[in-house]
C-alpha cells in the first residue's frame, strides 16, 4: 500500500511494513522533550503511577524556556522541580539558564534531532522539526511521562494533505508569509488530525530557517505534523549541527493526499494575522493605519539568526517610533553570540529596542513584555488568541520579521516598502 | 457510564489561552488551575459551574498549546464532560489520557439545558428540548487507555500494544 512520508517514518518505528490512515499504533519514540512548564506535570504523572527509571536518559531533553530566568517564586519551584528530577534520573540534556534557548531553536541546533526520527515533545510547537525530515509532534504531559517511563507513544496514523510549492519567495517575504498565507487558505482546522506535507521544486528554495518557521506552525492549522522532503539542504544542516546519520524517507509517488494546494511562492506577499485567529492573515492592501504599541521579534517561530538579520537590516540607521517599545529575542545563545558578532546587537540598541536573553517570555504573555488593556503589538510570534501576550482586551498581530521591524519604525503596522529612506 | 449535567455553552476554536491563561501557569496544582478554568472566555465560570456540568462548545475545541492544564482544569471545575463538534488534537489526546470524558456530537444546546450522556451506549439527550442524539463510540484501542483509567496505567498494565 503506498504511503505518505509521514507514514513510512511512523511504520519504522512500529515495526509495521504498511500503516494506513486511521492505524492506531504504539510507536517507539527517538526524543521525548518538555519545558518549564510541562514538565512538572508529567513528572506528577511519573511519580504517581510509581516509575522509578527512565527508558533512556540520553533520549530525553528538558528546556527551561518558557518561564525562565524565573520569573516569580512559583516559576522557580516549577524549574527546580524539574532540574531535581534531571539529577535524579542522570538525564544530561537538561538545559537551564546560560545553555538553554526557545526549545525548538535549540534543539535543531544542538543536532539532537535528524532526519527519519520520532520526536514528541510536552509542546505543541514540537511539530517543528518536520523541516529536518523527521515525525515529530505535539503531546501532553502524560504522552511525555510514559514516553519518559516507557519510550513510546499512541499515536493514530494520519492522513495527509500534500502542499505543492513553486517558484521563489520575492525579498521581505518568508517562510513565515507562507504558512500565515497557507493557514489563511485552509483555517485554523483546516488540517485537524493530518500531516500538511511539503512538495515541489519550490523546497529547493526555501532556506533552512524558513522550512523550520513554516513547520512551527503546522499546528495552528490543527494539523499532527508538517514535513519537508530531506534535500541537500537538509543534509548540510544536520551535518553542520553534528546530528546522527540520517534516515531518509520520502513518500511514494503513489501516495494517496486528502487534498492538494498548490502555493506559488514567487506570488506572496506580507501577510499579517489579525487578532484574535492565525488564519486571520491580511496583506497590505487590506490593512489601513493600525497603530502599535509593541514589537517582538523572537519565539520558536521566528527567534533565529535569518529573522534577527531580516529585522536588523530594516532597522539600520533608524529609530523605533516614539511610544513603541520594541522586544528583540534571540532564541538561543548561540544566536545571541552570532548576533553580537555580526554587528546586530549595535543595530538594534542604536534603533532603541530592547534585546533580551532567550526565553519563551512574551509569546504566551509569560513575562518579558505583557500587554495592557488595548494595547496592540505587532509580533513575530505564533499565536493571536485573546489575551495570548497579556490583558484579555490586548490585541497580537502576528508577521514575519521584516514586517515587525518595519511597524516598529512607522508606529503602524508596515512592511519594508513603506519606509522612506 | 452515564453523566447528567446543566450546559454550559460556547463557540468554535475554544482555545487552551482561554481555558486556562498562560499567566496561571506557573503552577501544576489542579485546584489553583481550577480557579481560574476560562476565565477569559467567561469571567463568571468559576461561580457559575456546579458539579456534573457539562461543557457544550462548536468545532475545534481546545485547539493551540499542549497545556494539560486545560483538561485538568476543566476536569478539577467539576466539568463531567466536554461535548463539541470537534476537538484540537491535543486536547483530545490530553482528556483520554487523564480520564476527562469527551464526545464528538454537533447537536442544539442551549445553557442551562439538561443534557445525559450515556458513554457506553454512545447517546445524548438533552432533556430540556427532548432532543436525542447518538456519538460513535471510541476506536478500540483507545477505550483501552479510558477503561484502565488513564495512559498510564494502561501503559503499566500492557493493555495497548
Amino acid at each position: 500500500m503506498p504511503m505518505t512520508m509521514t507514514q513510512k517514518i511512523l511504520a519504522a518505528h512500529c515495526g509495521r511494513d504498511t500503516l494506513a490512515a486511521g492505524d492506531m499504533i504504539l510507536a517507539d519514540t527517538d526524543l521525548v522533550l518538555g519545558n518549564d512548564i510541562t514538565s512538572p506535570v508529567a513528572i506528577n504523572e511519573f511519580q504517581k503511577a510509581g516509575c522509578d527509571c527512565v527508558f533512556d536518559c540520553g533520549k530525553i531533553a528538558l528546556v527551561m524556556d518558557h518561564f525562565t530566568p524565573n520569573k516569580d517564586i512559583k516559576a522557580a519551584e516549577q524549574t527546580k522541580k524539574v532540574r531535581e528530577f534531571a539529577s535524579d534520573k542522570g538525564i544530561p540534556n537538561y538545559f537551564d539558564v546560560g545553555e538553554m534557548g526557545v526549545e525548538h531553536a535549540l534543539l535543531p541546533e544542538r543536532g539532537m534531532v535528524t532526519a527519519g526520527d520520532l520526536v514528541i515533545g510536552a509542546d505543541s510547537h514540537t511539530c517543528t522539526y518536520g523541516a529536518l525530515g523527521a515525525f515529530s509532534s505535539g503531546v501532553g504531559s502524560t504522552d511525555m511521562a510514559a514516553a519518559m517511563a516507557y519510550g513510546k507513544v499512541w499515536l493514530r496514523v494520519p492522513s495527509a494533505i500534500q502542499v505543492r510549492l513553486t517558484g521563489k519567495l520575492q525579498k521581505h517575504v518568508s517562510g513565515k508569509d507562507v504558512v500565515l498565507h497557507l493557514i489563511k487558505l485552509i483555517g485554523v482546522d483546516g488540517a485537524l488530525y493530518e500531516s500538511l506535507e511539503f512538495t515541489g521544486e519550490g523546497v529547493a528554495a526555501l532556506t533552512m530557517d524558513d522550512r523550520l518557521c513554516i513547520c512551527n506552525m503546522a499546528i495552528e492549522a490543527g494539523a499532527k505534523n508538517g514535513i519537508f522532503p530531506v534535500d541537500d539542504k537538509t543534509l548540510a544542516f544536520l551535518s553542520d549541527v553534528g546530528a546522527k546519520t540520517p534516515r531518509v524517507f520520502a513518500a511514494d509517488a503513489d501516495a494517496a493526499y486528502s487534498r492538494v494546494i498548490d502555493i506559488d511562492l514567487s506570488t506572496l506577499e506580507s501577510v499579517v494575522a489579525f487578532p484574535h485567529l492565525p488564519e486571520n492573515g491580511k496583506t497590505f492592501n487590506e490593512i489601513g493605519d493600525v497603530k502599535i504599541d509593541q514589537v517582538v521579534v523572537g519565539s520558536c517561530t521566528n527567534g533565529r539568526i535569518s529573522d534577527l538579520r531580516e529585522a536588523a537590516e530594516i532597522l539600520k540607521g533608524r529609530k523605533v517610533a516614539k511610544g513603541v517599545r520594541a522586544l528583540i529575542i534571540p532564541a538561543t545563545q548561540k544566536i545571541w553570540l552570532q548576533a553580537v558578532k555580526e554587528g546586530l546587537m549595535e543595530i538594534f540598541v542604536d534603533a532603541g529596542c530592547a534585546v533580551s536573553t532567550p526565553t519563551c517570555g512574551p509569546c504566551l504573555g509569560g513575562h518579558m513584555g505583557i500587554l495592557a488593556k488595548g494595547e496592540r503589538c505587532v509580533a513575530t510570534t505564533n499565536r493571536n488568541f485573546v489575551g495570548r501576550m497579556g490583558d484579555p482586551q490586548s490585541e497580537v498581530y502576528l508577521a514575519s520579521p521584516a514586517v515587525a521591524a518595519a511597524s516598529a519604525v512607522m508606529g503602524k503596522i508596515a512592511r519594508p516598502s513603506m519606509l522612506k529612506d | 457510564m452515564q453523566l447528567t449535567g446543566n450546559a454550559l455553552c460556547y463557540g468554535d476554536n475554544v482555545d487552551t489561552d482561554v481555558i486556562i491563561p498562560a499567566r496561571y501557569l506557573n503552577t501544576s496544582d489542579p485546584k489553583e488551575l481550577a480557579a481560574h478554568c476560562m476565565e477569559d472566555i467567561d469571567p463568571n465560570f468559576h461561580q457559575k459551574v456546579k458539579l456534573g456540568d457539562i461543557i457544550a462548545a462548536g468545532s475545534n475545541f481546545g485547539c493551540g498549546s499542549s497545556r494539560e492544564h486545560a483538561p485538568l482544569a476543566i476536569k478539577t471545575a467539576g466539568i463531567s464532560c466536554v461535548v463539541a463538534k470537534s476537538f484540537a488534537r491535543i486536547f483530545y489526546r490530553n482528556a483520554i489520557n487523564i480520564g476527562l470524558p469527551i464526545i464528538v456530537c454537533d447537536g442544539n444546546f442551549s445553557d442551562g439545558d439538561t443534557l445525559t450522556v450515556d458513554l457506553t451506549a454512545g447517546t445524548l439527550q438533552n432533556k430540556t428540548t427532548g432532543e436525542n442524539y447518538t456519538f460513535p463510540p471510541f476506536p478500540e484501542f483507545l477505550q483501552k487507555i479510558i477503561t484502565a483509567g488513564g495512559l498510564m496505567n494502561a501503559m503499566a498494565g500492557g493493555d495497548i500494544a
